[in-house]
């Protein structure tokens, strides 16, 4: 990348410039060893993108640190709050693209009280001065607002691409701002986030002559967009690759879009129902058609208030869809079966429950090449119907055995089905069961789930993240600390008798980094099992558990390098109860834009 | 001796139980020591925690252990259980969507059939939007029941094997499962559709328990 040298940092600058100057002066003094040492360095890493590769290569000596920190171009903060902006501009100077993320994910599920903070505006505006190259950033469960987007769009001519993933705190005013100034906008994907309807035509603003979009996903958007100037920004769009329309595009409008881009590799169906009147005497389009002539459609979703009439239009693509999602689709055995019998490369698949274990037998028996499964509830409460059980469980494990995620939401399970799945599926690397009813025993046999998650982390041995439910005791505990040795990420609720528990997967699973906990009896003896680990961590998060203030303050003291926060419920009048702990390493002093619920240890 | 609702004490943990065993409190017949106090919270805490869910500060003693009661009362609902977000809650919220035509008109209309709890609902709902159309609403035992009556409608619908039938046979939940359009048909074609006065079809509640 020729064009860095040119921007170097001080000392080597003068070194090449002596060099040159040597060279144009007949006086040429070839450059030392370590210098040709750490120019060749720099040009090998630049191959090296793993991050994990480039922290150990920073390990080695200060020459390799300097050099690895130069060529860094990826930069990613797994948590916002573990180091500054200002200390990782310092430390990478030449960096392209940015990951930041910010909130627990246990947030997404209003765990965590509104404004509690990961703000995307100091890292924003520390880059808008540091980093004038910047190309792409991805943002998850950040803060962001209208102004942040402004900043952003004005400070960086390179822009390219902005992935937003479960944020919020801006609108579509901020959108606008995006579209009109990132000329070299290539990216704008926004995935369930929260965007504030500020009844601005952002889909206008993009700039009138072609542009360079590949990718426009803003399927999570709720409010209505300009139609009529989204058709023509896909017309003049020739480089889109993917797209994914708001349930305000209905599949009328859908079509239009079709036939103007048969190009996409991706879509988003939109709502996939016709608007409320529809002339009756007209005719529909032919939809088929439309579908037919995208060749190259390989991810299919949508179907946001679908009419299940019209599921028929999608057939032709079947047979090349490697994704599908129809985790919004509430369509059910009969109307799955008719389109799922022609997916034979389908890996990755959403869907309600509403299609029944017979959907999922369906499934298992077509989709041979499945890699990725989510089953979610159509009506998430704990005493629901539950369409779905062990026996859609079983299919799958049967039918999909090259399976290596999955989410299933059911409630009732046996342990059964969950070990076939440990003995039938050995790639898993995810397994998230959501039992709905807390506390749930194997509906057959009333035995806890201890057996059933034990043979998963028994007989799965990439298994890196692991969700537990139903009934389950300290065994369970046991079984994981023991066999999920390369356990990363581990999800418990309603789980459990005892501090053992806890102790067990602290002191056992040497890889864990997020933990996270909600209702279930550990309390500070157990905490306390976790000190030679924590700092391994990127957080533990532990909600309505049996900790005191008093051990929470005692690791705090024990371990300096950990922000430890206890977070109040906001109507908590108790100043010194709290519902939730969560900490996480850090490499700065606690932050400073905590709210008043907040208290840092 | 001053009837107290007791909070159980740390010290009280492990020495004096049976002290406390004979302290008068305020509590139903045979409710246990943390039982007294759980009662409370499960009245008073409006936030709906967990059985698990105590004064953390204290009552180490207190043994409610999630493993070994009894779930909450069923329809109690959790903050944030289950893991579902908010998006999917509302989106995935059961629609269903079915096309309604009515002969003589020239445009249909979509309604959706969850937004309504009975057939009563959903033919008033019909009444208004096609306002110049009177529906024939035989449900309604008060009204005469007579078929070939002017400019009446009837209404009827698709089912799920292609078959016209009648709005109303069915109880409303069945109705809703297996409809797929709607078509608001004039009375003077549906001779031979004789409507039965059943009782069954009351408008039984298809909404969601809660």
């Amino acid at each position: 990348m020729s064009e860095d040298r040119n921007e170097m940092p001080e000392p080597e600058v003068d070194t090449r410039r002596r060099e040159i100057a040597g060279v144009l002066t007949g006086e040429f003094q070839s450059p030392s060893p370590d210098q040709v040492l750490e120019n060749v360095l720099e040009n090998v890493l630049l191959f090296l993108t793993s991050r994990r590769d480039r922290n150990a290569v920073s390990l080695v000596c200060k020459s390799w640190y300097r050099a690895e920190a130069l060529t860094r171009s990826d930069l990613f903060i797994g948590n916002c709050y573990a180091v500054s902006p200002r200390r990782a501009i310092e430390r990478f100077r030449r960096v392209r693209s940015v990951v930041l993320k910010g909130k627990p994910r246990f947030a997404d599920f209003n765990l965590m009280p509104p404004n509690w903070g990961a703000y995307f505006t100091p890292w924003v505006t520390a880059m808008a001065t540091s980093y004038p190259w910047l190309e792409k950033v991805y943002l998850k469960r950040m803060f962001v607002t209208d102004r942040d987007l402004e900043l952003l769009a004005q400070s960086f001519p390179a822009f390219k691409e902005l992935v937003l993933v479960c944020c919020d705190g801006f609108g579509t005013s901020g959108l606008a701002g995006i579209a009109s100034k990132c000329r070299q906008l290539r990216v704008l994907d926004l995935i369930e986030d929260e965007v504030a309807d500020d009844e601005v035509d952002w889909i206008s603003c993009f700039p009138e002559s072609g542009t360079c979009l590949e990718s426009l996903i803003f399927d999570c958007i709720e409010c209505p967009i300009n139609f009529e100037a989204l058709e023509r920004l896909v017309a003049r769009s020739p480089s889109l690759r993917k797209l994914r329309l708001n349930r305000y595009v209905s599949i009328g409008q859908l079509y239009r879009l079709m036939i103007r881009a048969p190009q996409l590799t991706h879509l988003g169906s939109g709502s996939f129902s016709s608007s409320d009147i529809v002339a009756q005497g007209d005719q529909e389009p032919d939809y088929i058609s439309a579908f037919a002539a995208c060749r190259s459609l390989v991810c299919l979703s949508g179907f946001r208030e679908i009419i299940p009439d019209y599921l028929p239009a999608i057939y032709p693509v079947c047979a090349n869809l490697t994704s599908l999602n129809f985790s919004y689709a509430n369509i059910n055995t009969e109307q799955l079966k008719s389109v799922i019998c022609h997916c034979h490369k389908l890996q990755i698949f959403w869907v309600l429950d509403s299609v029944c274990d017979e959907g999922l037998q369906a499934v298992a028996a077509t989709c041979k090449e499945l890699r990725e499964l989510r089953v979610f509830p159509i009506d998430a409460r704990e005493d629901s119907e539950g369409p779905v059980s062990e026996v859609g469980l079983q299919a799958i494990s049967e039918g999909c055995r090259k399976l290596q995620s999955i989410l299933y939401f059911c409630q009732r399970m046996t342990n059964a089905a969950v070990i076939a799945m440990s003995k039938n599926c050995s790639d898993l690397v995810v397994f998230r069961l959501c039992i709905m009813g807390r506390h749930r025993p194997d509906h057959i046999t009333g035995e806890p789930m201890d057996e059933g998650f034990g043979a998963i982390v028994m007989n799965c041995k990439k298994l890196t993240r692991l969700a537990i439910s139903g009934l389950l005791t300290d065994k369970a505990f046991s079984y994981i600390g023991k066999y999920g040795k390369l356990v990363r990420t581990l999800s418990v609720a309603f789980a459990g008798d005892s501090d053992m528990g806890l102790k067990y997967v602290l002191e056992g699973c040497p890889k864990l980094q997020k933990l996270e906990i909600r209702d279930s009896p550990f309390g500070d003896a157990a905490l306390r099992s976790g000190l030679h680990h924590y700092y391994n961590m990127r957080f533990l998060w532990m909600s309505s558990c049996r900790l005191s203030r008093q051990g929470c303050e005692e690791i705090a003291r024990a371990m300096p390098g950990l922000v430890v926060e206890v977070i109040r419920n906001e109507n908590e009048e108790d100043k010194d109860g709290f519902e939730i702990l969560y900490m996480y390493r850090s490499l700065e002093r606690p932050r400073i834009d905590a709210p008043e619920f907040v208290t840092i240890l | 001796m001053s009837p107290q609702l007791a909070k159980p004490s740390p010290e009280s943990s492990s020495a004096g139980l049976h002290f406390n065993d004979t302290e008068l409190t305020l509590g139903l017949p045979g409710a246990t020591k943390s039982g007294t106090k759980r009662g409370f919270s499960d009245t008073v805490d409006l936030n709906l925690r967990g059985p698990c869910n105590t004064d953390h500060a204290s009552n180490p003693s207190e043994n409610d252990v999630s493993g070994d009661s009894k779930p909450p009362p069923a329809k109690t609902q959790i903050v944030g259980w289950p893991p579902v977000k908010a998006s999917r809650k509302n989106v995935a919220k059961i629609s269903k969507y079915v096309k309604v035509a009515v002969d003589g008109a020239p445009y249909l209309r979509k309604v959706d059939l969850e937004m309504y709890g009975s057939y009563q609902q959903l033919l008033g709902s019909l009444e208004d939007m096609f306002s110049c159309f009177p529906i024939r609403n035989y449900l309604n035992e008060r009204k005469l029941m007579d078929p070939v009556k002017g400019s009446d409608y009837m209404p009827t619908y698709e089912d799920r094997d292609g078959d016209w039938m009648l709005v109303g046979d069915v109880p409303w939940k069945m109705f809703v499962e297996s409809c797929k359009r709607l078509r608001l048909m004039k009375s003077t074609e549906a001779i031979g559709l004789a409507p039965r006065a059943s009782q069954k079809c009351t408008s039984t509640s298809g909404s969601k328990s809660l």
